[in-house]
């Protein structure tokens, strides 16, 4: 179902393409020099030890934190150039928080139908026809009228979730989303973006799940202290890590 | 005894009407503060968007070192001296009615302090607010309109109802303009009938009514308020 996006060159364009991208805070060298491609219907897990900069990748592939140096270009456009319409572009891709950052004030249903009515002109019967459906499948159909402060973490999650996917995206980016949660409420969320993976979503998630990397992306990056290291299909890359710096890290964590 | 309190009374406040001299006060005194309040709210309101823009996004920054200027200036000085300065420096040469002085001085006074009471709000709206309205698409504006504000809003009811209560004892002061508020009313009383006790005594009386009311008012605000955060 993937829609082509052909460059003059007639090669196909990645989704998402990440070129040279450099972030620092002053000083202090948070990413250099990471350039990825991540086409349409890939799962990308980003994983690496804290303070990796991880985040901050992520973060930087809707410019929440602003590059400071590189470009990344989506469906060819390069959303680093200040004349782009970054608003725009946010809307094609969907963002999870760790800690989920659902508007307290705000009804479950209207968290979830603000966005489309106001940036896509969607009428609020359409809106909520779609929220509802969406909330059916995560199973959190019943909470509609409730407020986020009433629900369980794993629950605004899901919430969360279903908030950015109400945008139709055409990528979802996951800032360690299960990182906030207690133990027994990491599975629901887990597998609600396991089905999301199953539906060929294009995601790409900053995790310690390591389960979750090996069993439903297609490709693992490593971040080490700003570089990116390593990156391969999961089978390959926790069986046989290349460099001594990803051995090191899967020895502490798995 | 008692008919010396009698006669009292109707000496400070039935003799020649004088009651309306606090009557009129009272009614000069809640227009100014009404006034002043919603002037303060229009300027509060707008000084703390510059400046929160400024701090958050680096844009504005000649408008935020006007509005930082402002900040300084009228909450580092006195209200009485800032009246004064309005009625008698800048207004001089024009002869304009006081009770509009009054509204302009007090406006501009409790617009500062209105100014960082919003300020603090929308800074009490966690960063992620703001981060998950930019990233559904929200631009700036629309982010703070629909997410921080309305947030922010509920945050600082509370505390700016209490700044609508302060000004409106802070308004007693406007009798150094010769306006004839409460306070100068009942002052009127005394220097016609030579007898303190009874003209100030109500005058602080009225002002104990009106801030009680006014209390009570906000905390049953701040419960409905609460109710909706749930």
């Amino acid at each position: 179902m993937a829609q082509d996006n052909t460059q003059v060159t007639g090669q196909k364009e990645a989704l998402i393409r990440v070129d040279h991208l450099e972030k620092h805070f002053g000083d202090h060298v948070v990413l250099q020099d990471i350039s990825v491609e991540i086409d349409r219907g890939d799962v990308v897990c980003v994983i690496g030890p804290s303070g990796s900069g991880k985040s901050t990748f992520l973060r930087c592939l809707n410019r929440l934190e602003e590059p400071t140096g590189g470009h990344i270009y989506m469906d060819g456009i390069d959303i680093c150039d200040p004349t782009t319409d970054i608003d725009r572009h946010r809307q094609k891709m969907g963002m999870v928080f760790q800690q989920f950052n659902l508007f307290p004030h705000m009804t479950i249903m209207r968290n979830l139908t603000l966005a489309p009515m106001k940036l896509q002109n969607v009428s609020q019967r359409e809106a909520e026809a779609y929220a509802t459906e969406l909330l059916e499948r995560v199973g959190l159909a019943d909470r509609r009228d409730a407020y986020p402060g009433e629900l369980s973490g794993g629950q605004q999650q899901r919430i969360a979730i279903v908030r950015a996917l109400c945008m139709k995206p055409e990528v979802m980016l996951f800032d360690e989303p299960t990182s906030a949660l207690d133990p027994e409420m990491v599975g629901e969320v887990l597998s609600v973006m396991k089905d999301l993976a199953a539906e060929k979503m294009t995601m790409v998630v900053v995790t310690h799940e390591m389960g979750f990397a090996r069993e439903v992306a297609n490709r693992v990056m490593f971040l080490d202290g700003g570089d990116f290291v390593e990156e391969g299909a999961p089978a390959e890359f926790f069986a046989h890590p290349k460099s001594e710096r990803l051995k090191n890290f899967l020895g502490k964590v798995l | 005894m008692w008919q010396q309190f009698r006669s009292d009374l109707y000496l400070n406040f039935v003799k020649d009407d004088r009651w309306q001299y606090l009557t009129n006060g009272l009614k000069v005194t809640l227009i100014v503060t009404l006034f002043a309040a919603l002037m303060g709210i229009i300027l509060g309101f707008f000084v703390a968007i510059v400046r929160s823009t400024c701090e958050n996004t680096g844009r504005l920054k000649i408008l935020n070192a006007i509005c930082n200027l402002y900040l300084t200036v009228i909450r580092g000085t006195p209200v009485v001296v800032q009246l004064m300065i309005i009625y008698f420096v800048i207004f001089a040469s024009v002869r304009i009615d006081k009770t509009f002085t009054a509204i302009i001085a007090f406006g501009i006074n409790s617009g500062a302090y209105q100014a960082e009471i919003f300020r603090s709000g929308i800074q009490s709206v966690p960063r992620g607010q703001f981060e998950a309205g930019r990233s559904l698409g929200f631009n700036y504006a629309q982010t703070m309109l629909h997410i921080i504000m309305p947030q922010a809003l509920r945050v600082c009811v509370p505390t700016l109802c209490n700044e609508y209560i302060t000004l409106l004892k802070e308004t007693s002061v406007a009798g150094y303009i010769a306006l004839e508020d409460l306070t100068k009313g009942g002052d009127i009383i005394r220097s016609r009938t030579y007898s303190a006790f009874m003209p100030l005594i109500a005058v602080a009386l009225i002002y104990l009514i009106m801030v009680l009311v006014l209390t009570r008012l906000v905390s049953l605000l701040e419960r409905r308020l609460a109710r909706g955060t749930r």
